[in-house]
C-alpha cells in the first residue's frame, strides 16, 4: 500500500478537462504492464485514484490520461512538470490480444474510455499481420471530449485501421455522424463470427455496445470488457469496487461479457 | 488433548503479563461489556449477564463467582487486529515513508468462538489472497488467543447455525470452560504457545466430573440459541433474490447508519482519509474503517453505484451471506448476532433471510 514516488516528465493538456501524463519513476525501474491494466495515483495530501496505462515509452515509464472530475483528478491534472506523484501497480487483469490473433478486430471506445484501448491499437498497428479487419469507433459527448485526436487521425490514415467517432452533442464544426456509439456498428466491416471485440466506456456504453455486437453474432467470450468501479486500494482489500462476486481491482478491470453480463443487468450491484 | 482445571485465572493472566503481553480482557463499563486491558482478574465482571435482543443491550450484575456468564459483547477481536485507524504513509518534498506500526503483544482472554471463526475469516481476507498485508501478519502473529466457549447464548446470537460455536475447536491458544460450584475452569491447550504457558502454571488434571460438566455446558448452550439461519444453498439462492420486494421492505426500515458494519467482526473495508500538515507540509494517509451503507462508498464519476438503501443494504447481506463464498471460499458470518443486538432500529439478519428465501 505503499507508492513509489515517480516524476512526471512531460504533460500534455488534451482538451479542456483532460490532461495526459507521462511518469518516470524517481529511481529504480519501471514495472512492465499488460494493456488494460491500471495504477494508483496518489495525489499527496488529496488522495489517490486508479487510472488506466495508456502507453508506455522507454527506457520505461506510463502514459495515463486523467479527466478532472473530483478532488483527486483535478489535484492531479493541476500538477506541473517536474512534480512528484505517489503510484502503485500497475494492477488488475489486462486485454487478451493473445485470443483475438486471426480474427477482426472492433475497438469501442466511450469517451476517457479509449485511455485504456490506445495499447491495445498501438498493437494492432504495430503488427497488423497479426490479426484481420481492424476497426475503432469511438462515441463522446461532443467533439471537443474526442481524446487522442492525433492518433484517431494517425490510426486512419497511416494504418489503414477504419476510425469512425460519433458525438452526442456536435458543434458547428462537426461534419460527423451523431448517436450513440452502437450506430457505428452499421458504419465498419467485420465478420462477427470471426470478431474479437474491445468495450470501453461507461456501463451503460459498454451494455449497449455488448448486448448490439452479441446481436450481431460476437461470441460473449470473445467481448472484452474494462469495467470502472470506486476503488481505494486497488488489491483487493478496502471492499469498494465489489460488482456481486467480483472483486473489480482483481478479478478484472477486463472481464469477458459471459461474465460481465448478468451482472451489469442487476441494479445497483 | 489433555484438559487441566485452574481454580483462579491470576496465575494465567500474571504468567501472561510476566512474559510481556498485555492482557486484554471483558470489564463492565458504561452499562456494555468491553474488551479492555486487565492487570488482574479482578477486573473482570463477576457476576454480569446480558440481555440481547434485536436492537437492544443490558447489561445486569448478579450474586455469584461467574465472569463469563454473557454472550458477544460489542467488541471482537477486529479492533486489534484490524485497526479503525492507521497511518499508512507519510510524504514530504517527493520522499514517501511508509509507516509501520508497532505490532502490539496482546493476549486477548474471553474471545469467544464465534470470534475465533471470525479471525479465521480476517486471515482468509487479509492473508489468503494475493497481496497478504504484512501489518494484519504482525498483528496477528503478536497475539496470544484465550477463549471462553459460551455458556449463555445471547438472545440474538445464531452460531450453531454458522457452525462457528458455542464451542471452540480450533483457533487458540487456550481454551477455556467456566464451571460453577465450585467455581473453576477447564483448560485445554490448542498450540504449542499454550501447552507452554499452561506449563508454567501449577494446575490439576481435569477429572471426568469436570470434563462431563464442561461438555454439559457447551450442549446446553448449543441448544440456547436465540436465532437460527438455514444456510443450505445459500450462496446459489441469495444472489438470485435481488429483485426481491423484501429488498425495500428492509430499506425502509434501515437507517444507513453503518453499526451493523462496524460491530460485525469480518467486515473488513476501508477508506483512506488524507491530510497535509499546515507546519511542514508532510502529507499523511490514514486508512479507518469504512461501510458499504455510505453512499461514498460506490462513488463513481459523481454518482453513487448503489444510491438506494435496498441496493445498500442488499449489497451487504448478499455479501456477507453468499458471494463472501466466491470470494474467500467460506461465509463471511460467523452467527455472533451483534447486527442484530446493536441496529438501532432491530433489523434481524435472520429474519430477513427467512422472508428473502
Amino acid at each position: 500500500m505503499t507508492p513509489a514516488p515517480y516524476r512526471i516528465r512531460s504533460r500534455r493538456p488534451d482538451r479542456a478537462d483532460t490532461v495526459t501524463l507521462t511518469l518516470e519513476p524517481v529511481d529504480g525501474a519501471c514495472p512492465s504492464f499488460v494493456p488494460g491494466q491500471f495504477t494508483m495515483l496518489y495525489a499527496p495530501g488529496v488522495g489517490e485514484i486508479p487510472i488506466s496505462i495508456s502507453g508506455w515509452f522507454r527506457p520505461g515509464g506510463y502514459v495515463q490520461t486523467i479527466r478532472a472530475v473530483g478532488a483527486v483528478s483535478r489535484a492531479l491534472c493541476h500538477k506541473r512538470r517536474g512534480d512528484v506523484i505517489g503510484l502503485r501497480g500497475p494492477y488488475g487483469t489486462g486485454w487478451d490480444l493473445s485470443a483475438a490473433a486471426g480474427l477482426d478486430v472492433v475497438v469501442a471506445a466511450g469517451g476517457l474510455g479509449l485511455a485504456p484501448l490506445r495499447p491495445v491499437v498501438r498493437e494492432l498497428t504495430a503488427h497488423p499481420s497479426l490479426y484481420g479487419r481492424a476497426s475503432v469507433i469511438v462515441g463522446a459527448r461532443t467533439p471537443a471530449t474526442v481524446i487522442y485526436p492525433q492518433d484517431l487521425a494517425r490510426w486512419h490514415d497511416g494504418h489503414g485501421i477504419d476510425v469512425q467517432v460519433t458525438v452526442d452533442h456536435p458543434d458547428q464544426a462537426w461534419t460527423g455522424p451523431v448517436g450513440l456509439v452502437t450506430h457505428l456498428l452499421d458504419r465498419i466491416v467485420f465478420e462477427p463470427r470471426r470478431t474479437f471485440a474491445f468495450v470501453c466506456g461507461p456501463d451503460a456504453m459498454i451494455k449497449a455496445t455488448a448486448v448490439e455486437l452479441v446481436r450481431r453474432g460476437v461470441d460473449p467470450r470473445r467481448t472484452a470488457v474494462l469495467l470502472e468501479r470506486n476503488m481505494k486500494c486497488g488489491i483487493g482489500r478496502c471492499g469498494h469496487c465489489q460488482l456481486g462476486p467480483l472483486f473489480v481491482c482483481l478479478d478484472g478491470p477486463v472481464v469477458t461479457y459471459d461474465v460481465a453480463a448478468p451482472l451489469l443487468a442487476v441494479r445497483e450491484l | 488433548m489433555a484438559a487441566f482445571v485452574l481454580d483462579s485465572l491470576e496465575p494465567l493472566i500474571a504468567e501472561l503479563r510476566s512474559r510481556g503481553f498485555a492482557v486484554v480482557g471483558p470489564v463492565a463499563r458504561g452499562g456494555v461489556i468491553r474488551m479492555e486491558e486487565i492487570s488482574s482478574a479482578a477486573d473482570l465482571p463477576r457476576g454480569a449477564r446480558d440481555e440481547q435482543t434485536p436492537g437492544r443491550y443490558r447489561l445486569s450484575t448478579h450474586d455469584g463467582d461467574l465472569m463469563f456468564d454473557y454472550a458477544a459483547s460489542p467488541d471482537s477481536a477486529k479492533r486489534f487486529t484490524q485497526p479503525p485507524r492507521q497511518t499508512l504513509i507519510r510524504m514530504r518534498r517527493g520522499d514517501i515513508e511508509e509507516v509501520e506500526d508497532e505490532a502490539p503483544r496482546l493476549a486477548l482472554l474471553g474471545i469467544r468462538p464465534c470470534d475465533l471463526a471470525a479471525l479465521a475469516v480476517q486471515d482468509r481476507v487479509f492473508l489468503g489472497g494475493r497481496h497478504p498485508d504484512p501489518a494484519y501478519r504482525r498483528r496477528r502473529e503478536a497475539l496470544f488467543l484465550v477463549t471462553v466457549n459460551c455458556a449463555v447464548p445471547g438472545g440474538t446470537c445464531f452460531c450453531v447455525s454458522m457452525g462457528t460455536g458455542p464451542k471452540a475447536t480450533k483457533g487458540f491458544d487456550l481454551a477455556l470452560t467456566e464451571l460453577a460450584d465450585p467455581h473453576r475452569f477447564v483448560v485445554e491447550a490448542g498450540s504449542e504457545k499454550g501447552v507452554d504457558v499452561l506449563g508454567a502454571l501449577s494446575q490439576a488434571a481435569a477429572c471426568d466430573d469436570d470434563l462431563a460438566a464442561a461438555e454439559e455446558v457447551s450442549r446446553i448452550a448449543a441448544e440456547h440459541m436465540g436465532r437460527q439461519v438455514d444456510t443450505e444453498g445459500i450462496q446459489q439462492w441469495l444472489p438470485q433474490a435481488h429483485d426481491s420486494p423484501r429488498w425495500s421492505d428492509v430499506a425502509s426500515r434501515c437507517l444507513s447508519c453503518t453499526n451493523c458494519t462496524m460491530v460485525c467482526p469480518t467486515c473488513f473495508c476501508t477508506t483512506m482519509e488524507d491530510s497535509t500538515s499546515l507546519s511542514d507540509g508532510t502529507a499523511e494517509r490514514v486508512e479507518r474503517w469504512d461501510s458499504c451503507f455510505t453512499l461514498d462508498f460506490s462513488e463513481l464519476n459523481g454518482s453513487p453505484v448503489r444510491g438506494s438503501g435496498e441496493g445498500r443494504y442488499r449489497q451487504w447481506l448478499t455479501h456477507k451471506f453468499a458471494t463472501w463464498y466466491d470470494q474467500f471460499g467460506m461465509s463471511g458470518c460467523v452467527g455472533c448476532g451483534r447486527c442484530i443486538t446493536w441496529c438501532p432500529v432491530g433489523i434481524d439478519v435472520t429474519e430477513e433471510l427467512a422472508n428473502l428465501r
